[in-house]
C-alpha cells in the first residue's frame, strides 16, 4: 500500500479534470428577462371565453390525440395526451377561464436539471425536449415547480410530453398553433419585454378589469407565459407562494462546492493518512 | 526447442485457471436451504416482471404516475441504499487513512458489500429509465448536463464503483493466485482509497442535493438547503449500522471461514462502531435542530405530518442514539445490534419520507407501490445475496488471506 507522490497528483490532477469540468451553472439568461430578447406568450384570462379551441389546434399542431372536450367538461389536467387544458374557475366575479400549458421559465428547473441536456432552453425562449438525448429519467418531473413534463408510462420508447410553444413552428417564422387561432385574441405572442409593457399598459388603463400583477414576470425567476386576471390570482389555483428567484439557483451552492471538494478533501486525506502512519509501516515502505 | 517451451508453459497455467474457474462455478452450499427456498420464487417473479417491463412500458408494473415520477425503485433502491452501502467509504477511512487497525478484519467484507450494493443499485436505476439505452448519452459525453445535480451523481456514482473494485481488488488476485497481478493491484489501492472517500462524500450528498429543486414538493418540515449535508452526515451511520448487522448474520452464517478468537475481536470492533454511530447521530440531531429552528418550521408540529416528524426525530434518531451510547459504554452487543436495526430503520423512514411519503404529501392521490415494485425490490436484494455469498465462499473475504499474501505486506 504505497503511493508516490507523483502518482498521487497526476490521480488527483485526472479525478479533478474529469469532476470539474464545467461545474458553474450556465450563465444563460439574464436574471432580468427583459434584458434578453425571448419570446414569450401573454395569455388574458379577462378575454379568454373558454371555447377549448386552443387545446385542438395544439393537439392537431403536435400530431396528439385528438381532445375529446365534453359540454361541461370537469376540472381537468395536462398528461400524455394533451400539452394543454383549459378549465373553467368560479370567482368573484363570475366565470374564469385558465389555460395551462408550459410557463417556459427564463432559466427552468428542467433544463438544470437534465443530465443529457434533453431538456433545453432554446436562445428563442422556449423550452424544448429533446427525444433523441433523454434516457427517461424522469428528474425534471421532479424538479418543476410547475409539474409540466409528462412521461408516457405505457410506452416501451416512453418520450416527455410538454408544450414546446411551438419551437418548429416559431423556426419557420410562424407563429404558436394555439395565439394563432385563438377567436378571442386572448393569447398573443411578442417578445417577452414587448408582451410585459403590454400587459402593464392593459392594466393601466383598464386598473378595474384586472389585478396589479403579470404572473410570470418574476414568478420562478421569470416565464415567458404571462398571465393577466380579473381576480386574484390564488383564486384561480395558481401557486403564488412560488419563489421569485429561478429554481436552479436552489443547486448552485451544492454545485459549485464540488470541485473544491474534489480537490482539497484528497490532499487533506492524505495528510492525515501520512500522520498517522505508524513507524514500521514507515520503515517498511523506505 | 526453449522457444516453444514458454508458451507452452503459459498454455498450461492458463489452462489451469480456466478449469479453476469452472470449478469454482459449482454451487458450493446446500442447495435446498431455507434462504434458497424462499429467494428463488421471488427471483424467478422479479425476473418475470422485469420482462413485462421492458415489453410493455413502466406503467404496466408500477403505480408510478405524472404526479409521482420516483417511487420505490428510487426512493429504496437507490436513496436508502445508498445510504446503507456508506459503511464502506467511512470503514476505508478508518482503517486505510487513520490507520485503526482493528477494524481491518471487517473491511473486506465491507467493502465488497459496498461494491455489490452499488452494481445492484445501478442495475435497479435502470429498471427505472425510460430509455435506458440513451444512458450512454451521459457517459460517453456528446451531451453533458453538467449543470445538473443527476449528472454529478451519476459520474460519481460510477467513478466509486471502480474505486471499490479496486479496493477489493486484491482478494480477487489472492483466489485466483496471481501473485504478480496483486502486488500490482495492493499498489493501487491508497489511490483508489483517497477517491473513493471523496467520491462518496461528494455523491452521498448528492443525492439530497437532487430535491433540493423540489422545494415546493416536500413538506417543509424535511425540505431545507441543507439536505446535502444532512445526507451525508446520516450516511455515516446508516453505513455503520449495516455493517453492525451484517456483521452479526455473517459472524454466524459464515462462521466455519473464522478462526476461534474473532468472536472476541468482532465484539471489540462492534463496540467501537457503536461509538462512532452515537457520536455520528449526536451531530446528526445538532444539525437536525438547527435546520428545523432556522426554517421556523414550529407551526407545523401540531399537524400530523409533525407528529410523523417526531416520531422519526425521537423514535429512530434519538432513542438509538441513547441505545448505542449506553451500551457501548456497558459493552452489551445485544443492544447495539438492536440500536443499529433501529437506525437502518429509521434512514428508511428518512430517505422514504423525502423522496416518497412527504413528497407532494398534499396531493389528492397518494402513491403506493405496486407488489411488482416490492418484488423486483426484493429480487435485486437477493440477488445481491447471491452473489454475496458466492464470493465469500470462495473469496478471502471473512478468511485470513493466503500464506503467500502474509510476508507480501
Amino acid at each position: 500500500m504505497s503511493l508516490s507522490r507523483r502518482t498521487f497528483f497526476k490521480a488527483m490532477g485526472a479525478t479533478a479534470v474529469a469532476l470539474s469540468v464545467g461545474k458553474e451553472l450556465k450563465a444563460g439568461p439574464e436574471p432580468e428577462g427583459e434584458a434578453t430578447e425571448f419570446n414569450g406568450m401573454l395569455y388574458d384570462m379577462a378575454m379568454c371565453r373558454g371555447c377549448h379551441g386552443c387545446e385542438y389546434d395544439c393537439a392537431y399542431a403536435h400530431e396528439l390525440p385528438e381532445p375529446d372536450i365534453p359540454k361541461e367538461p370537469p376540472f381537468r389536467k395536462t398528461d400524455e395526451t394533451r400539452n394543454t387544458v383549459v378549465n373553467k374557475y368560479e370567482t368573484s366575479k363570475g366565470k374564469v377561464f385558465v389555460k395551462t400549458q408550459c410557463m417556459h421559465c427564463n432559466q427552468p428547473a428542467c433544463d438544470a436539471a437534465c443530465l443529457t441536456q434533453a431538456m433545453h432552453k432554446t436562445e428563442e425562449g422556449p423550452v424544448i425536449w429533446r427525444e433523441d438525448k433523454c434516457m427517461g429519467c424522469r428528474y425534471c418531473m421532479i424538479s418543476c415547480p410547475f409539474d409540466i413534463p409528462k412521461f408516457e408510462y405505457k410506452s416501451t420508447n416512453p418520450r416527455i410530453i410538454k408544450c414546446d410553444m411551438c419551437f418548429t413552428l416559431q423556426q419557420q417564422g410562424e407563429i404558436p398553433a394555439c395565439a394563432y387561432n385563438c377567436p378571442s385574441g386572448a393569447l398573443m405572442f411578442g417578445k417577452r419585454r414587448e408582451l410585459i409593457a403590454e400587459a402593464r399598459k392593459r392594466i393601466n388603463d383598464n386598473p378595474e378589469k384586472y389585478v396589479d400583477h403579470i404572473y410570470g414576470e418574476h414568478e420562478a425567476g421569470g416565464t415567458s407565459w404571462l398571465y393577466l386576471s380579473p381576480v386574484p390570482f390564488e383564486e384561480l389555483g395558481f401557486n403564488t407562494h412560488i419563489q421569485t428567484s429561478s429554481y436552479p439557483g436552489l443547486t448552485k451552492g451544492f454545485i459549485s462546492s464540488i470541485a473544491p471538494v474534489d480537490i482539497l478533501l484528497p490532499a487533506l486525506l492524505l495528510g492525515v493518512y501520512e500522520a498517522t502512519k505508524t513507524r514500521t509501516q514507515t520503515e517498511e515502505e523506505e | 526447442m526453449n522457444k516453444l517451451v514458454q508458451p507452452l508453459y503459459l498454455d498450461n497455467q492458463e489452462n489451469k485457471t480456466w478449469k479453476f474457474i469452472l470449478n469454482e462455478l459449482k454451487p458450493k452450499g446446500k442447495i435446498f436451504s431455507p434462504f434458497n427456498i424462499i429467494s428463488f420464487p421471488v427471483i424467478v417473479t422479479g425476473l418475470i416482471i422485469m420482462y413485462i417491463r421492458f415489453t410493455q412500458g413502466i406503467g404496466s408494473v408500477t403505480n408510478l404516475s405524472q404526479d409521482i415520477p420516483w417511487g420505490l425503485w428510487i426512493g429504496f433502491d437507490v436513496v436508502t441504499g445508498v445510504a446503507f452501502a456508506g459503511g464502506a467509504y467511512v470503514l476505508v477511512f478508518m482503517v486505510n487513512i487513520l490507520n485503526l487497525k482493528q477494524y481491518k478484519p471487517i473491511l473486506r467484507v465491507t467493502v465488497l458489500n459496498g461494491f455489490l450494493a452499488y452494481l445492484f443499485y445501478s442495475g435497479a436505476l435502470l429498471l427505472d429509465l425510460g430509455r435506458p439505452l440513451k444512458i450512454v448519452n451521459v457517459i460517453i459525453g456528446n451531451n453533458f448536463g453538467v449543470s445538473s445535480v443527476l449528472f454529478l451523481v451519476g459520474w460519481h456514482f460510477l467513478l466509486y464503483m471502480l474505486a471499490l473494485l479496486l479496493e477489493f481488488s486484491p482478494a480477487i488476485a489472492e483466489w485466483l493466485n496471481a501473485k504478480k497481478l496483486r502486488k500490482v493491484l495492493s499498489g493501487l489501492t491508497m489511490g483508489a482509497v483517497i477517491f473513493g472517500i471523496t467520491l462518496s462524500v461528494l455523491h452521498q450528498s448528492g443525492i439530497g442535493a437532487l430535491y433540493l429543486m423540489a422545494k415546493d414538493k416536500i413538506h417543509p418540515l424535511w425540505y431545507s438547503e441543507y439536505l446535502p449535508l444532512l445526507f451525508v452526515v446520516s450516511s455515516i451511520f446508516a453505513g455503520i449500522s449495516l455493517v453492525i448487522m451484517e456483521g452479526s448474520i455473517s459472524q454466524r452464517v459464515f462462521a466455519h471461514q473464522l478462526d476461534k478468537d474473532s468472536h472476541k475481536t468482532h465484539d471489540n470492533i462492534l463496540v467501537g462502531l457503536a461509538k462512532i454511530c452515537a457520536a455520528g447521530m449526536f451531530a446528526y440531531l445538532a444539525l437536525l435542530v438547527i435546520v428545523f429552528v432556522h426554517g421556523k418550521d414550529w407551526q407545523y408540529l401540531s399537524s400530523p405530518m409533525g407528529s410523523w416528524y417526531l416520531l422519526e426525530v425521537i423514535g429512530f434518531v434519538l432513542i438509538p442514539m441513547g441505545l448505542f451510547y449506553y451500551s457501548y459504554r456497558r459493552r452489551k452487543v445485544g443492544l447495539i445490534k438492536m440500536a443499529s436495526i433501529i437506525t437502518l430503520l429509521g434512514i428508511m423512514l428518512n430517505r422514504m419520507n423525502i423522496s416518497i411519503i412527504c413528497f407532494k404529501w398534499d396531493a389528492a392521490e397518494r402513491y403506493v407501490p405496486s407488489w411488482q415494485e416490492f418484488v423486483v425490490t426484493l429480487t435485486i436484494i437477493f440477488i445481491e445475496i447471491w452473489v454475496f455469498r458466492w464470493i465469500v465462499r470462495r473469496m478471502p473475504v471473512l478468511r485470513k488471506s493466503p500464506e503467500w499474501v502474509r510476508g507480501d505486506h
